[in-house]
């Protein structure tokens, strides 16, 4: 599914990502946990096509269909959705208005027909009934004055929504009391079937308590520096980052 | 000097020109080298008008042509569209007359429409009786050709409410200008304004307020998008005289620049002479919002259709304070063209 490799990108004139190699078959969860400024977010915007993170070298593709050569909302269109560790806040745009008009342009993309303005709002109710998520609250500005944990809620109801093949989740779990955290990983959950992918950026091991990873990685340095299964993630809650970013060093 | 006494005499000495102040960023001296000659009728049938449905009573202004006056007798309520139609390369003048008794409630949706290369003044006056109320939405949609010029003074009556609305797509140099005395006296005013621009559009728009008695409100929202090489202007002007206490007004102008080359000037001013005085203002110019646009198409949207959701959300702020239902959608559909366009 995802395949990125030996991929360098710099930002602001600075190499952040320094050959860094990534298989995530169909099918599979995999986390990546790494220090802060490690380029874990840098990661989630090259493969999301932000401006100004510049690819020098490498490759990322997605089913063999090379990403780097697609606009952010074709990307998207194939089914790449970021959960972003800092939302954005869209003032004067209802949350509903925001996400129907972004669906319809996905399925345009895609050559299908727009939903329907009823069908629109029944998988509304229904997402955010299952998020715990208040239905008015979709009828505000998008993300304008919400609390932190709500933004990341957001986020996971426009995947929910939007149901793309292949998630990224940057630090969606920071934020988020426990009773979010277990509201998010069942949306997440659901999400996971033979066809979809997904990467997971965290910090905690508390979130892969919920979402089981197939495979965890260790980024540092703008690299993969260690690989291994879910026992990685308790290893290193144990004991930290020390002997891998010596080793990215 | 003044536009309508150049058109008059034909005499371009008569145009306002940099030198006055009020004019240095809507320069028709150096614009129009020759007055055209006066406009003739206009033939043929017109086109429905935007806000025809609204209305009990259709008037049209064309080429200069025709009576516009309206007198809402004291205590009644009126529909009213006001057409003022250019159509040619030639010079005219145009006015109307509003009155509304004291009591009364006067709905009046404006527009300016234009084709071609002319000349165009239009004045008007409203004067307000006590506790009447107006809703003003003005519709601008003069030709990229066209020079017009739309002046309005108003006279506000104690606990007269006045609630203005101009949008505007601009001409080849536009400047819709109110002009309003404010006596104080619980009387409330609205005065926004909308302008979305863009090739080479010039809109200016020019607001004097002058508050010469105790206890009145002014609250003013204006919002502009320019991309191209087109120009935006705003001058929004408070006064505040000696003896006006406890006057209470806000002023804001916000605006969007989508191009290098596109421009806009803007002059907020508050002149304050009274004591125990609310004011507020607020200016910025600013482009938009990179980060909400790659958030924006991440999810799904294109470029443009980023850019158009997030320009009209923009404006929408300033579009739902217009109070009548249907107008404010008019406004919306009209604004929504513009913006796609
Ligand atoms: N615009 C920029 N200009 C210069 N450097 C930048 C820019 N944006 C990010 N960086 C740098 O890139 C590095 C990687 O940042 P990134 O956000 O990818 O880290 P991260 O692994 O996501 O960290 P965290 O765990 O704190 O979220 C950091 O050192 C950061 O300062
Ligand atoms: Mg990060």
């Amino acid at each position: 599914m995802l395949s990125v490799k030996d991929l360098h990108a710099t930002v602001g004139g600075n190499e952040i990502l320094k050959g860094l190699s990534l298989e995530v078959p169909a099918g599979q969860v995999h986390a990546i946990m790494g220090p802060n400024g490690a380029g874990k977010s840098t990661l989630s915007y090259v493969l999301t096509g932000r401006d100004g993170y510049e690819v020098t070298q490498g490759t990322a593709t997605l089913d063999g269909e090379d990403l780097l050569a697609l606009a952010p909302d074709e990307r998207a269109a194939r089914g790449v959705f970021l959960s972003f560790q800092y939302p954005l806040e869209i003032p004067g745009v209802p949350a509903l208005t925001f996400i129907r008009t972004a669906l319809n342009a996905q399925r345009r993309a895609r050559g299908e027909d727009e939903v329907t303005a009823p069908a629109f709002l029944k998988l509304a109710r229904e997402k955010a009934a299952g998020l715990k998520i208040d239905f008015d609250m979709l009828k505000r500005a998008l993300n304008v004055g919400f609390s932190g944990g709500e933004k990341k809620r957001m986020e996971i109801l426009q995947m929910a929504m939007l149901s793309p093949r292949f998630l990224i989740l940057d630090e969606t779990d920071s934020g988020l009391d426990i009773d979010a955290l277990r509201i998010v990983a069942d949306g997440v959950n659901a999400l996971r079937s033979p066809e979809r992918g997904m990467l997971v950026i965290t910090h905690y091991q508390r979130l892969l308590d919920y979402i089981t990873p197939d495979a965890v990685h260790v980024l540092a340095g703008g690299r993969i520096v260690a690989s291994g299964g879910p026992e990685l993630a308790h290893q290193l809650e144990a004991e930290g980052y020390e002997r891998y970013e010596k080793a990215a060093a | 000097m003044s536009l309508s006494t150049a058109i008059r005499d034909r005499d371009v000495a008569e145009l306002p020109s940099k030198r006055d102040e009020d004019w240095r960023w809507t320069d028709l001296r150096g614009l129009i080298r020759v007055l055209p000659p006066p406009s003739s009728p206009v033939e043929g049938d017109l086109d429905a008008g935007r806000f025809d449905e609204l209305v009990q009573r259709r008037i049209v202004v064309a080429n200069g042509r025709g009576e516009a006056v309206i007198d809402v007798p004291a205590g009644e309520t009126a529909w009213v569209s006001l057409r003022f139609i250019s159509a040619s390369d030639g010079a005219h003048a145009a006015s109307a007359s509003i009155v509304v008794g004291a009591g009364a409630t006067l709905h009046l949706f404006e527009t300016y429409e234009g084709q071609g290369a002319y000349v165009a003044q239009t004045s008007l006056t409203f004067a307000l009786g006590e506790g009447a109320a107006v809703e003003r939405v003005v519709l601008a949609n003069d030709s990229a050709g066209g020079v017009s010029v739309s002046q309005a003074e108003v006279r506000l009556a104690p606990r007269a409410d006045f609630a203005q609305t101009v949008v505007t797509s601009g001409g080849r140099r536009q400047r819709i200008e109110t002009r309003v005395a404010h006596p104080g006296g619980h009387a409330s005013l609205r005065l926004d304004g909308v302008y979305l621009l863009a090739e080479k559009a010039h809109a200016d728009l020019t607001t004097v307020v002058t508050h010469d008695g105790l206890d009145g409100s002014t609250e003013q929202l204006t919002k502009g998008v320019v991309r191209d090489q087109a120009r935006g202007v705003f001058q929004g002007r408070i006064v505040v005289a000696e003896g006006a206490d406890r006057t209470d007004a806000k002023m804001g102008h916000h605006a969007l620049i989508l191009s290098d080359k596109a421009e806009v000037d803007a002059k907020p001013e508050l002149e304050i002479y009274a004591d125990d005085v609310a004011c507020a203002h607020g200016n910025t110019v600013g482009a938009l919002d990179d980060d909400a646009l790659f958030y924006a198409r991440q999810r799904g949207m294109s470029e443009v259709e980023a850019r158009a959701l997030l320009t009209e959300a923009f404006i929408g702020e300033v579009i739902d304070r217009i109070d009548q239902d249907e107008a404010r959608e008019v406004v919306r559909a009209w604004a929504a063209e513009r913006l796609r366009g």
